[in-house]
């Protein structure tokens, strides 16, 4: 079934996600949430592609619609050579077993009348993988591998704390010896002491079994802990996209640029870097300017901003970004203008 | 100690399924025991007591409006042609809960499909099913369920279809919410990524977690049901093959003046049960809501 | 941030005890709280869900649900006034006058029926007698200070209007009304994206230097507090195990705890660097508050622990200027932190 071995294991064109919003009725005027829109990238096996971005930025509708939990309205997505966004019956069935996907919220993942040995069981039985009597070895091994007691098979998910029950949903998802987890904000329900706990075990199970992971979260810094290469989301399309150290090193797009000067840290309190402030907030999707969809918020736009979509660009090796201002020499406009930090224009675009 | 796996501080002996835990806590509910006590009480003389008391509650047996503690033959008296009312009473019994639990059978069979299949699947099946629902709603129940039985004969099959047909609404309504709000659920999308059916999500995977609020309306819904009972044959609609409550209040309505027990009596029945499954279905709404039971 | 100053101090806390009733016992939720805030301060507190630094907040406040809660003893002083003898009316007078509170979900606290407007204007209202017009003319010039933009126009909209950093600013604008002495801010950001808790957060620094109010912020995420507190309160199971400046505590931390707190989490770099080492773990959970032993309440999580630690429960002792730790280590003075902290680094994925 797999491809060839230099084919990446995941590969997304041009996906694009549209919601019909509002409620139905002959008088009402139809509207779409353009919630992914024209989405492209490539997960080559065996490494972590992250996603950033904030609410609304449709990263979490990326990694359903790759998991086949909400209708993809255009584009392709290919799993180990097999086109898994127009599969159906079996052919999808098939397909699942090779791409899993792990929640946020350990609390609404696990169904509160199942017990745990039912859970991580439940993935075999439906898929009907390996010989029926072998499955309560599987179970068990299962859970050991993800830090838990055979024993706790019995127990209801109520009674785990929340990085056990994250634990339980990283055992139903390894249980089909999937290639590609998707993990849908794995850690930001947990307490931050836990966190650590369920990186560090995502990353030894990466290494045992050679998984390969498409990493949703809005905490840059696990990202930029975890992934090997990052794409940035805003407002349904990836404006940049880089490996972990270039993308850090130095941010191309001023919305990257901004994102990560806004997080708070020690690191960036010592060196008294001050925050860039974006106004106002990402206007809704549903009501999309023209042009670069940042331009409203965005310190450095011209004209050209606001009415012509900027194309993505390969600046450097490997390092994609969409934005019209920065040069073909690769310098990004907030190096160019290091004082346009003034007013950057009247705040986003006028809410209802 | 220094080597505790991550899940070692959770000991296993308190493997207590959500199931168990309930009915732990609805037998701390001084209430609900009593309505359970109550309901035990009269089931088991409806079903034992005819046949030991041996009396056919249609059969004269005294003088006709012999008032309860005349005659040791008829202890809570007769009615007005002369027949038993403690024979009615515990004869009555098995009509009136039977058509009570059945039509809250039915009711709840309606109501979940109905419910389930809109709230699950949405659209134009949500639309569609909602807006019978709500024909259904604007018709008056007990009109309905009197004109069902009306064109069809009356037997107690038929009531007990008449008044499901006419009462399931309210829990096509409930059922629908709550599958609406469990189907968003990340559990739910998990199921269908490891290759569930929709019938599975739906009866395996949504139902058991919907099931407490329908839990509670059915057993309310069996109180009503046995009020739409009796009301029918009050109003002459009931099986008049079968002695029930309902119908010993109705065939004496016109003598209520006269003798006052012929009605008392089987209305005190009617009510204890209402109230015994009140009571139950109050302390299942207790034990089932997970929020109170953190206190 | 100037240090706290016994002499000026705003507020001051001392020995609070919390229980609360439950179904399996007593629990001790705040255990011997005891610190102080001066004019124009930030503190932080932090530590995670369930250490007590929400309940502090309600405690000041005087909004300790009771039952099941009881305050079971100490001292809240506000200028001079302990706040837990203070009379109901008394109580409510100073809450939301003097002293305020912005919580994490600013959905929940609007009320969604009422204009954002009508909503400031009341609290305007109730505590400073103003007309109604009056309030409204007020409420407009708040929103103004909290940079929202055409304020003439929000104050007639609902809360389901407006986005959630603009909600969180409402809530602000609505703490401010009555010129506080102290914001207290519970996790005011973590409903937030970051580009707008960034926003929220230069409000706040600017509100606080401007009217040199003392905020009390409450969080789980050490880089907010490495950014905008001055002082910082460590909490674990009900118990502040650790205090001192926040560049103190941040270079040396003395509890293990705390130097977990600061090592588990990835700090955002920008030279990240090729190899990654697995992150440092504090292993285990927090224990259930009515099953708290006699001994350290971390001492089932610590890599440090002594024989000692079982037995009895450590007391703050200084360790510094202005800094303090509970914890037996610090007894030891033989115990250096760079030891520690190597020590500490354990694999929590033991099968």
């Amino acid at each position: 079934m797999s491809g060839p071995a230099d084919r990446p294991l995941l590969q997304v064109r041009d996906l694009k996600v549209h919601f019909r919003t509002g409620s139905r009725g002959p008088f009402r005027r139809q509207t779409f949430v353009h919630a992914v829109d024209g989405v492209s990238f490539d997960v080559p096996r065996g490494t972590t592609f992250g996603i950033v971005g904030e609410s609304g930025s449709g990263k979490s509708t990326t990694a359903l619609a790759i998991m086949r939990l909400a209708p993809i309205t255009g584009g392709t997505i290919d799993l180990a050579g097999a086109r898994l966004s127009e599969a159906e019956g079996n052919d999808l069935l098939a397909l699942r077993r090779k791409a899993q996907i792990i929640f946020q919220d350990p609390y609404s993942s696990l169904s509160p009348r199942m017990r745990a040995g039912a859970i991580v069981r439940e993935p075999l039985d439906l898929m009907e993988i390996g010989d029926p009597e072998g499955r309560d070895g599987r179970v068990a091994d299962l859970f050991g591998k993800v830090g838990l007691r055979a024993e706790q098979q019995a127990l209801f998910p109520h009674q785990f704390s929340g990085g056990q029950r994250q634990r339980i949903g990283v055992a139903r998802a390894l249980a089909s010896q999937p290639d590609l987890i998707v993990c849908d904000e794995p850690v930001s329900a947990l307490d931050v002491a836990i966190q650590a706990q369920i990186l560090n075990l995502l990353r030894a199970l990466q290494r045992e079994f050679r998984l390969t992971y498409l990493f949703i979260s809005h905490d840059l810094a696990v990202v930029q802990y975890i992934c090997d290469e990052i794409a940035v989301m805003y407002l349904g399309e990836i404006v940049e996209q880089a490996d972990r150290i270039s993308l850090f090193k130095r941010p191309l797009h001023p919305y990257t640029w901004a994102l990560l000067s806004a997080v708070p840290s020690a690191a960036s309190k010592r060196r008294g870097r001050r925050r860039v402030s974006l106004e106002g907030d990402p206007p809704s999707p549903i009501d999309l300017p023209p042009g670069c969809r940042f331009a409203g918020r965005c310190p450095f736009a011209e004209d050209i901003c606001r009415t012509e979509a900027p194309a993505r660009r390969e600046i450097f090796p490997k390092h994609w970004v969409s934005c019209h201002r920065v040069g073909d020499d690769g310098v990004p406009p907030h190096e160019m203008y290091p004082l346009a930090n003034g007013p950057g224009g009247p705040g986003g675009p006028a809410r209802p | 100690m220094a080597d505790r796996p991550a899940g070692a501080e959770i000991p296993v002996a308190t493997a207590e399924s959500p199931a168990r835990e309930a009915w732990r806590m609805f037998l701390r509910n001084r209430s609900a025991i009593l309505g359970l006590v109550l309901l035990a009480a009269i089931i088991l003389v409806s079903l034992f007591g005819p046949p030991l008391y041996g009396v056919d509650p249609f059969k004269i047996r005294g003088a006709p409006f012999t008032p309860p503690g005349v005659d040791p033959n008829v202890p809570l008296g007769t009615d007005h042609v002369g027949r038993d009312i403690l024979a009615g009473m515990i004869g009555g019994g098995r009509a009136t809960l039977a058509v009570g639990a059945s039509a809250a059978l039915m009711t709840v069979a309606i109501g979940l499909l109905v419910g389930a299949m809109a709230g699950y699947y949405g659209g134009l099946v949500d639309e569609i099913l909602m807006r019978i629902t709500e024909f259904f709603q604007v018709l008056p129940s007990l009109i309905l369920a009197m004109v069902l039985v009306a064109l069809f004969t009356p037997s107690l099959y038929m009531i007990a279809i008449a008044i499901g047909v006419a009462s399931w609404q309210s829990t096509a309504r409930l059922a629908r919410a709550e599958f609406l709000r469990l189907k968003e659920l990340e559990y739910v999308k998990a199921g269908r990524t490891i290759g569930a059916t929709d019938r599975r999500l739906i009866w395996v995977v949504i139902l058991p977690n919907a099931l407490p609020p329908l839990i509670v309306s059915a057993t309310l819904i069996v109180g009503v049901a046995i009020l739409f009972e009796a009301g029918l044959s009050f109003l002459g609609l009931g099986d008049p093959n079968i002695m029930s409550w309902g119908l010993m209040i109705g065939s004496s309505r016109e003598y209520i003046f006269d003798s006052w027990w012929s009605a008392t009596f089987p209305g005190a029945a009617i009510f204890l049960s209402v109230l015994s499954v009140s009571l139950i279905g109050d302390g299942l709404n207790d034990a089932l809501n997970p929020k109170l039971r953190e206190r | 941030m100037p240090a706290a100053d016994a002499s000026s101090a705003l507020l001051e806390v001392r020995n609070l005890q919390v229980d609360f009733r439950t179904r399996n016992g007593i629990a001790h939720v705040l255990d011997g709280i005891e610190f102080s805030l001066s004019k124009g301060e930030i503190l932080g507190i932090v530590g995670e869900s369930g250490c007590g630094k929400s309940m502090t907040a309600l405690a000041i406040m005087g909004l300790v649900p009771t039952p099941p809660g009881r305050i079971a003893g100490g001292e809240i002083v506000y200028r001079g006034e302990n706040l837990l003898k203070a009379s109901k009316e008394r109580m409510r007078r100073i809450r939301g006058n003097r002293i305020s509170m912005i919580f994490q979900e600013p959905m929940t606290a609007l009320n969604p029926v009422f204009t954002v407007g009508d909503q400031i204007a009341e609290s305007i209202v109730l505590h400073q007698g103003l007309s109604r017009r009056a309030a409204l003319d007020r409420a407009v010039e708040l929103l103004r200070e909290v940079h929202i933009p055409a304020p003439e126009r929000r104050i007639g909209e609902f809360p389901h209007q407006l986005s959630g950093g603009m909600r969180q600013r409402i809530m602000i604008a609505i703490a401010l009304a009555c010129e506080p002495d102290i914001l207290i801010a519970d996790e005011p950001t973590t409903a937030l994206d970051v580009t707008v808790q960034a926003q929220v957060f230069d409000l706040l620094l600017e509100l606080q230097q401007d009217r040199d109010m003392a905020i009390v912020l409450i969080t789980h995420d050490m880089g907010v507090i490495a950014e905008m507190t001055g002082r910082v309160l460590v909490m674990y199971a009900g118990r502040i195990i650790e205090a001192a400046a926040v560049d103190d505590l941040l270079e040396n931390p003395q509890h293990p705890y705390t130097s977990g707190l600061i090592a588990c989490v990835p700090q955002l770099s920008d030279e990240p660097e090729a190899e990654r080492e697995a992150l440092m773990e504090i292993p285990g959970v927090v224990p259930p508050l009515t099953e708290l032993g006699v001994g350290c309440a971390f001492e089932p999580r610590c890599g440090f622990r002594m024989p000692v630690c079982v037995q009895s429960r450590p007391s703050p002792v200084a360790v510094g200027a202005g800094h303090s730790a509970a914890c037996w280590l610090m007894e030891d003075a033989d115990r250096q932190g760079a030891d520690r902290q190597g020590a500490d680094r354990r694999d929590g994925d033991r099968p």
